[in-house]
């Protein structure tokens, strides 16, 4: 991966349905070590938006493009590079956690997969849990083995759908550090939607907001508030999502 | 297509058995069931009809192949419910796996747990009710291959139905092969169907497969006009069938109805 090439680049991309415009004209990229929120109330768009990314939703107008591979052209060179975890795409909760890890493991073409697989349980705790059906794990223990199986393939982005969205503070902070830790040394990109302001200003160098299909802000979580005229990011993020059209205009600029 | 995402399709299949070995159970009784009642009604038939016809190859055969093509249409669909009963058609179509590679995948586990239903109906046939199944040689492979791809032919057919109508529709799919049957001319000649389902027939590579095995069972030349119509039918329904899929899946990435398949399945 060549510097001036963005792990995720998003041009233009608009999606609707019938009459309705569930996304407009939205543009962004994120870069190689770089970790950007995608935050908005529900119904902004998040979701169609790593749909479209993962190559599920196809947009109806615009592209994407994965370490500079457009994914409508070349969806499995471009998917090789991705990975993802979602709250609502758990692990086929009748195998257990090493089948689960085997079976994409080899859906992803992962070299040495067993080696991978070691490594990955060993590194989200989940050896003990090797021979446990995924049905059965906790909230807590599926979140791991779906990262787990996001990094499967080391991904050059990674998208995380509210990853942290049913962990006790104690397990959020260890992922979150290992999250950023992937960011800083391997130079993963990542795009994380999450509702916890709290874990943004931690973690996200750079953040969007999406309301109704549009990017109305952009900037890094620490100082936009204060460009808005809002104490918190949660405070922004409320004016956001009630009034959208005031929060931009109460902007700085 | 790649073989590693092929096998990975395939060995989800062989955990979820060894997993769960009571899912062995239904692959093996049903046809068992069928291959015991048929041979008793053929026993029985072959006493009380003073013809000197002998009923076991043409029922008892009849009922064997037709059973391997409906295992055939039940493996390829089974295997892609699994996907949709665990949700996990996100995790799936999100992966750099080829939608040529995924039914590979369907079609190959397909033909490793059909076999082992196969395997119990021909010991059974042969076995207890002396059912000579080899000795109509080199055709019957040929006729068994027709079988087998129109076997998957219904198998994508049906798994294109659940995609597009959601996991409700897999009710739709069950009756499917009884409900062919009756133009497959599985137990009788064509010539005894109204001309309507004939015309019917003919769209179905399974009634040139049966009428050709009865046409060799009677000492008759070898059917090779029969087998060469029902080859081509197959080859061509299962393009078609191919060609549905690939619509179906377009029109589900288009609409967003793949990525809402797993969300709405669950609630």
């Amino acid at each position: 991966m060549t510097p001036d090439r963005p792990a995720l680049r998003a041009s233009h991309l608009s999606k609707v349905y019938g009459g309705l415009t569930a996304l407009d004209d939205v543009s962004f990229s994120v870069q190689p070590g770089e970790i950007v929120g995608l935050l908005g109330p529900n119904g902004a768009g998040k979701t169609t938006t790593i749909n479209m990314v993962l190559g599920v939703l196809a947009a109806t107008t615009g592209s994407v493009e994965i370490d500079g591979i457009d994914i409508s052209k070349q969806r499995a060179r471009a998917l090789a590079r991705t990975n993802f975890a979602a709250v609502y795409a758990a692990l086929p909760g009748n195998l257990t956690v090493i089948e689960n890890l085997r079976f994409f493991g080899l859906l992803y073409g992962i070299d040495s997969l067993r080696q991978r697989v070691e490594e990955l349980l060993h590194e989200f705790d989940l050896a003990h849990l090797r021979h446990t059906k995924c049905g059965l794990l906790s909230s807590g223990e599926q979140t791991r083995a779906a990262l787990a199986k996001a990094l499967l393939n080391k991904p050059q982005l990674l998208l995380l759908d509210e990853p942290t969205a049913s962990l006790d503070p104690s397990a959020g902070q260890l992922i979150r550090a290992k999250i950023r830790g992937l960011a800083t040394h391997d130079r993963c990109g990542i795009l994380w939607t999450t509702h916890n302001m709290g874990e943004v200003e931690a973690v996200c160098d750079r953040v969007l907001f999406l309301s109704r299909g549009k990017v109305l802000l952009e900037g890094n979580p620490l100082t936009l508030p204060q460009e808005h005229r809002s104490a918190t990011l949660e405070e922004l993020f409320i004016r956001v999502a009630r009034e959208p059209l005031s929060a931009v205009e109460g902007g700085a600029a | 297509m790649k073989p590693r995402p092929i096998a990975g399709i395939v060995l989800r299949q062989f955990y979820l058995l060894r997993g769960s070995p009571v899912r062995v159970f239904p692959m093996v009784t049903w046809v068992a069931i069928d291959i015991v009642l048929w041979g008793f009604i053929t026993r029985y038939l072959n006493t009380v009809s003073g013809s000197g016809m002998d009923f076991v190859p043409t029922l008892l055969g009849g009922v064997l192949l037709w059973d391997f093509c409906t295992r055939i249409m039940q493996g390829v669909t089974t295997a892609f419910l699994e996907d949709v009963w665990s949700r996990n058609f996100l995790n799936l179509f999100a992966s750099p796996l080829s939608i040529s590679e995924y039914i590979a995948g369907l079609v190959i586990t397909s033909v490793l747990t059909s076999s082992i239903g196969v395997v119990v109906m021909l010991l059974l046939a042969t076995g207890v009710f002396h059912l000579q199944f080899f000795t109509m040689g080199l055709p019957l492979i040929a006729f068994l291959l027709v079988l087998f791809v129109f076997g998957i032919t219904l198998g994508i057919f049906s798994s294109a139905i659940v995609l597009r109508l959601g996991p409700a529709s897999e009710w739709l799919l069950w009756p499917l092969p009884a409900l062919l049957s009756p133009f497959a001319a599985v137990f009788y000649p064509l010539g005894v169907l109204p001309q309507w389902m004939q015309w019917v027939a003919h769209a179905l590579p399974p009634a040139y497969v049966f009428e050709g095995m009865r046409n060799l069972l009677a000492d008759r030349p070898f059917p090779g006009v029969l087998l060469l119509e029902g080859s081509l039918v197959a080859v061509f329904e299962l393009a078609l069938a191919a060609y549905f899929y690939a619509r179906v899946y377009n029109h589900a990435v288009r609409t967003g109805l793949l990525a809402r398949y797993s969300a709405e399945s669950a609630a």
